[in-house]
């Protein structure tokens, strides 16, 4: 199925108040049986293959398997991510693997401050066609007009 | 019992529908400016702002981005060479003010970006490298996550709601022809809620699964678009009356086959060619053919649907599979270094870049070339046009008909609107952008957020001007109305789930996977999907149509067991709204402006001298439909 959970390695977000897979998957298909206190892929024929909550597991207790209606068997493609860069283990079904590292971003996590050292808003500027931080941001003079 | 939920009532100002890449636009904008004016925003998303939306799973390229200034490595681009860039790609009919509008102020929103921590690819000069003319690239994995982040930040946590699935926006008890609030229910516990505004940006993004996907097993999901956006953006606007336009143009993404990994970066960065299966490149050997749609056959770069076009012509004549020339494409790339070290190091850079894009955007693609051994670099792949979806952010262009900004609409457009305030449609006080804006295609990512930010502020604007004194009402009476009605899919499965062995076959209802697969029956057979190689006509349109009134009928029995289903419930009645306003904006449109997108049989050719929106409209109370033609004015030439 898309999505998986290794029940070796998941934990069920012991922890935590809501599990980070549930948490984060856009099309709400992480679920905890209760029971075993294991998440599970609710809906698999749903799955987009985002990879969401595989990067946001605590425990790497998820992977994708390929959708069967047409991948073969026997490939992975697993990533772990930091917080500046992304490490890609792409592994062949002939056997071959392939390993691949890229960046994911260039400041700290939580470090935005969208407005900080930017003019504030005027009251009775709200009626021109100036968006925030215009024009100096658009590094031209004047907004463009026909 | 779940409909007994607990009530929850937020009154704000402005509420922002939807945190994908335009609403979290919204939410920066609109917190901007609400400071000064002591407005209230509030932004519902039904999934976690981190991943939602179509940019979950990340981008490998900004699609649109001018540099004005000069920051790209090449092309210093006006926001008029944007809008013929743009309308050409859709076959000469969009609306120039609105693209104009997107085109001048999409520069700042990029800057931001990367001021937030977005990786872009750098030249040696410190320039954005470019994709192709428009586009920039980037090492995207967390693009929405870094985005979501500036929304939460300029928006405040407590003002935003995760986790909320929106099915109704409410009009006004005085005036039907203007929104008050919306309703939505928790998908996480039984809370339903109610929000009271003033002014609302429906920013829900586009619609698939309308259509039947090519496959149907565990890989149903796979769609190119993202299968969580299902239509609530025009259901929403259409069920309050909003005027709609472009309905027909749907977008046939041409993918690598199966997996539906992006091409742009192997066709503009890489300069890869697609060929049929004896080697013949049809974009040129097909250029006749193309000729009976001039003057855009001979336009650069050729429109979208005209290179889905000769594709199509490829595999009706049997010359399938098409292939993806990738060998050849590294092979010149790399040959292009003469130094034998070097050309070692730029292969493997090349390598690496091609698998970026695929792990960037469409992970699935990278597991179906390692399932299959395929390296790029030693063997072409398979390309294939996937099944219809709407996105009107992207080379489609369904949407509501909106405002554009008063220093560019035509006079001609505005007594359509009851008040003119930039990218609101006209239903007063609702909002639109991103996928929502019809007529205003190639906004992309990028530009998705600036129109958020556009509709944001004007937004803001009529809250605070139109709005001083208004107080949405919403009787105790209609809230309770909207309660029973949103959980009555419970309702009905409490009611017949013990009149057979298995809840999955009742005769008393239909649950909502199987109400979308006959959706998706009806119009992938009537309305031009896939099976029937895209082809429709009129008489196919209307017994499509009449399907979809028993299928309108059913969705009044539809059942669910979980809050899960109560959502899967809403969006595919939010998709059926979808269909049927496709079915008829395919029936109002009398000639064939899209081919590879979709054909008319019965009028297979380009009508330009009758050029026209042809925009429709549900009338909430008759409940009938009506056709509404716009004229098509050029602003740039
Ligand atoms: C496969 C693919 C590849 C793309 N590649 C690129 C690219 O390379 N470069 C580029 O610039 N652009 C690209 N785009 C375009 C870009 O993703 C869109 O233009 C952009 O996301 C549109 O923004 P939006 O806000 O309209 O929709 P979205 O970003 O999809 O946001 C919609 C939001 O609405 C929420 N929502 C939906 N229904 C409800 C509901 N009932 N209640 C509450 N919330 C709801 C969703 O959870 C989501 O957060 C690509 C798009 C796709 C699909
Ligand atoms: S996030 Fe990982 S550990 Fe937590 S419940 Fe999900 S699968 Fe288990
Ligand atoms: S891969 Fe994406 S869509 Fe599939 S379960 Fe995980 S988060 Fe959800």
């Amino acid at each position: 199925m898309p999505s998986f959970v290794n029940p070796e390695k998941c934990d069920g977000c012991k922890a935590l108040d809501k599990t980070a897979c549930q948490y984060i998957c856009p099309n709400d298909l992480m679920v905890l049986d209760k029971e075993i206190e294991k998440a599970y892929n609710q809906e698999p024929d749903m799955c987009w293959e985002c990879y969401s909550c595989v990067k946001i597991c605590p425990q790497q207790a998820i992977e994708v398997s390929g959708y069967k209606d047409f991948v073969p068997l026997g490939a992975s493609v697993i990533p772990m991510r930091g917080t500046d860069a992304i490490m890609w283990t792409v592994k062949f079904r002939n056997g071959m693997v392939k390993r691949f590292k890229f960046p994911i971003r260039t400041t700290p996590e939580g470090s935005i401050r969208v407005f900080e050292g930017k003019p504030d808003a005027k009251a009775e500027d709200i009626t021109n066609e100036l968006l925030f931080g215009e024009p100096d941001i658009l590094e031209v003079e004047q907004l463009p007009t026909l | 019992m779940a409909y007994e939920a607990e009530i929850k009532i937020v009154e704000t100002d402005v509420l922002i529908l939807g945190g994908g890449m335009s609403g979290c636009g919204a939410a920066v904008e609109a917190a901007y400016w609400a400071k000064p004016l002591g407005l209230k925003v509030t932004l519902v998303d039904k999934a976690a702002l981190d991943r939602a939306g179509a940019v979950a799973m990340g981008l490998s390229a900004i699609n649109t981005y001018l540099g004005m200034s000069g920051r790209g490595t090449y092309g210093q681009w006006t926001p008029a060479d944007f809008v013929r860039y743009a309308r050409t790609d859709l076959m000469g009919l969009l609306r120039d003010d609105l693209i104009f509008d997107v085109g001048r102020h999409v520069d700042g929103t990029v800057h931001l970006f990367e001021e937030w921590g977005l990786p872009m690819w750098k030249d040696e000069n410190g320039k954005y490298i470019r994709e192709g003319p428009w586009q920039i690239m980037i090492n995207g994995e967390s693009y929405k996550v870094i985005v979501a982040e500036a929304a939460k930040n300029a928006l405040g946590l407590e003002n935003i709601y995760e986790r909320v699935c929106i099915s109704h926006l409410i009009p006004d008890p005085n005036d039907a022809n203007r929104v008050c609030g919306a309703v939505g229910f928790s998908v996480r516990e039984d809370k339903f809620y109610v929000f009271k505004a003033k002014a609302i940006i429906c920013a829900m993004g586009g619609a698939v699964h309308v259509f039947r996907p090519r496959s149907q097993g565990e890989g149903l999901g796979r769609s190119w678009y993202a299968p969580w956006n299902a239509g609530t953006t025009y259901a929403l606007m259409m069920q309050m009356g909003a005027e709609m336009t472009q309905m027909d143009v749907r977008f046939i993404p041409a993918r690598y086959k199966d997996a539906y990994g992006p091409v742009g970066a192997w066709f503009l960065l890489f300069k890869s060619k697609a060929t049929n299966a004896f080697g013949e490149e049809y974009m040129v050997t097909r250029k006749e053919e193309l000729s009976k749609f001039e003057p855009y056959a001979s336009m650069k770069p050729l429109p979208t649907c005209l290179r889905n076009h000769a594709m199509m012509i490829e595999i009706k004549e049997g010359k399938a599979p098409i292939l993806m020339r990738t060998p050849e494409a590294i092979a010149a790339l790399a040959e292009s270094v003469p130094d034998e070290k070097e050309r070692a190091k730029k292969f493997k850079e090349l390598e690496a870049e091609a698998w970026e894009d695929f792990l960037d955007m469409t992970i699935s693609q990278a597991i179906l070339w390692a399932a299959e051994n395929i390296e790029p670099e030693k063997e072409p792949s398979e390309i294939m046009p996937s099944e219809p979806v709407f996105i009107g952010s992207h080379s489609g262009s369904a949407g509501a008909w909106v405002c554009g900004p008063s220093d560019l609409m035509p006079a001609e457009y505005k007594d359509a609107f009851p008040a003119q305030y930039n990218r609101m449609t006209t239903v007063l006080g609702l909002f639109t952008c991103g996928d929502g804006a019809g007529a205003s295609s190639h906004k992309f990512s990028s530009g998705s957020f600036t129109e958020g930010r556009i509709a944001a502020k004007a937004a803001c604007r009529f809250a605070s001007e139109v709005c001083a004194d208004y107080k949405p009402e919403i009787s105790e009476d209609q809230v309770m109305k909207y309660r029973e009605e949103v959980y009555k899919p419970f309702a009905i499965f409490e009611q017949f789930k013990g009149a057979t062995t298995d809840p999955d076959i009742n005769p008393n209802y239909i649950r909502p996977h199987m109400f979308m697969f006959r959706l998706q029956k009806i119009m992938d057979e009537y309305a031009g999907g896939w099976a029937n190689g895209y082809v429709t006509s009129d008489k196919m349109l209307e017994r499509g149509l009449l399907k979809i009134q028993f299928l309108k009928e059913d969705s009044e029995k539809l059942a669910a067991e979980t809050l899960h289903e109560l959502q899967r419930a809403w969006e595919n009645v939010h998709r059926m709204w979808m269909a049927e306003a496709h079915l008829r904006g395919l029936l109002a449109k009398k000639e064939t402006r899209y081919p590879g997108y979709y054909y008319k049989a019965d009028y297979p050719d380009l009508d330009e001298a009758n050029k026209k929106f042809t925009n429709v409209r549900f009338n909430p109370q008759s409940g009938e439909w009506e056709v509404i033609e716009r004229p098509f004015i050029a602003l740039v030439d």
